[in-house]
């Protein structure tokens, strides 16, 4: 019997990509000669369950967890995305009164979702409004159009997004949020990582992906991804973005 | 190790004599001016295990008023001001040396004289279960934050 392996994107990529993502499998099929299921998920809980359970063989991974698949799943990265990192972004609504964070004040109701790199980043810019635990009421829902839509309604003082996700809303959102704050750390991005199963075709895979731009097949599959080429991730890369993200966890 | 020349340095100016965590001295010159943390940015650098700059990303180098190549191969305590206490310095370096992760308010020196405060968290980063460099991010402390640094650092 074939095996069958399992690939899953972050669940963080816009909606809009979703076709791209599929037209990669296929071409990811061709190259490994192996059969390959795309399984995406609603959210990052649910990824980390099947993550947990082995049930991913292939993922393009938020640096966060990224982390825990390269320490606890022994995964190893294989290429990331060139000039795409990854910023985080707070905003409010249009018509609030606070400019910086360090106007923010009192009690403060923050939307967010869980992906956690997000979080944690949205977190530390909050850090000079000096707001403890107890002024801090956070609300999770499930897609950031969600966390907008939050805003919008008056439901929340301040919003965490994915800056990718912020920017990709259409301009009748944008018209009633205002970014407070983003992040500028150029040096945290996804990657693209292989599970034990398929770490016999490391080299394979990263050969490959490094040569899409260099065809008008890989390179309309790129563009469906909204990704413009790879670069190569050594394993001391990977190490030192899990050093980096290990400072931030305090 | 660096110095800084006088003409970077506005007047009137603080001359101190630092000693280091090593035993060397150190002349720097100080004025009282505060450069606001960038907002949003991390400053990052990375050592060897003597405390020399390997590595450090563009906030790094803007906030510090020194060029990159400046930088690298520098210890880390160019950046020291001399209003940090020297006990801060030997709990950061006593902590790190254990393998442990060290976390504080510092104020840093920058190449011009002025200064600017940032929290700083400094990791040790091991490969195969050894120690080889350590990784520091620097982010933007609140102001509460700070003056409490500032009172405390004056009594130590």
């Amino acid at each position: 019997m074939n095996t069958r392996y399992t690939m899953s994107v972050s669940p963080d990529f816009p909606p809009k990509d979703i076709p791209g993502w599929y037209i990669f499998n296929t071409w990811l099929q061709k190259l490994l000669g192996v059969a390959i299921h795309l399984e995406l998920y609603d959210s990052f809980h649910a990824q980390r369950t099947a993550i947990r359970n082995g049930e991913i063989d292939l993922i393009y991974a938020n640096p966060y967890d990224a982390t825990v698949l390269v320490r606890e799943q022994g995964f190893q990265a294989v290429v990331a995305p060139v000039g795409v990192s990854d910023e985080t972004l707070i905003a409010v609504n249009e018509n609030s009164r606070c400019r910086t964070v360090e106007d923010l004040h009192g009690k403060l109701r923050i939307a967010c979702t869980d992906d956690p790199e997000v979080n944690l980043i949205g977190n530390i810019l909050l850090e000079p409004a000096d707001l403890d635990n107890q002024q801090i009421s956070k609300t999770m829902v499930d897609s950031y159009v969600l966390v907008a839509k939050s805003l919008i309604q008056g439901n929340s003082d301040v919003g965490f997004f994915l800056k990718a996700a912020y920017d990709s809303f259409s301009s009748i959102i944008h018209d009633q949020l205002r970014v407070l704050i983003s992040s500028d750390i150029q040096i945290i991005k996804h990657a693209l990582l292989v599970g034990p199963p398929l770490a016999g075709k490391h080299s394979l895979i990263a050969e490959g992906m490094l040569a899409m731009p260099d065809n008008e097949k890989g390179k309309s599959t790129l563009q469906g991804m909204g990704i413009q080429a790879w670069e190569a991730v050594s394993e001391e890369d990977t190490e030192f973005m899990i050093d980096l993200l290990d400072t931030l966890q305090t | 190790m660096l110095d800084m020349s006088e003409e970077q340095v506005s007047e009137p100016c603080l001359k101190t004599e630092l000693l280091l965590h090593d035993g060397s001295r150190r002349n720097v010159r100080s004025v009282d001016e505060e450069v606001p943390f960038p907002d949003g940015c991390l400053i990052f650098s990375r050592t060897d295990l003597n405390g020399v700059i390997t590595d450090c990303n563009q906030s790094f180098v803007s906030m510090s008023g020194y060029d990159e190549k400046e930088l690298i191969g520098q210890p880390h305590c160019v950046l020291r001001h001399p209003d940090m206490p020297a006990a801060a310095f030997q709990d950061l370096w006593d902590t790190i040396s254990r393998g442990d992760k060290w976390n504080g308010y510092v104020k840093n020196l920058r190449k011009d004289g002025r200064h600017y405060w940032v929290y700083a968290t400094v990791i040790p980063n091991k490969r195969n279960g050894k120690m080889v460099s350590f990784t520091s991010v620097r982010r933007k402390p609140s102001r509460k934050k700070i003056d409490e640094a500032i009172k405390l650092y004056e009594e130590l």
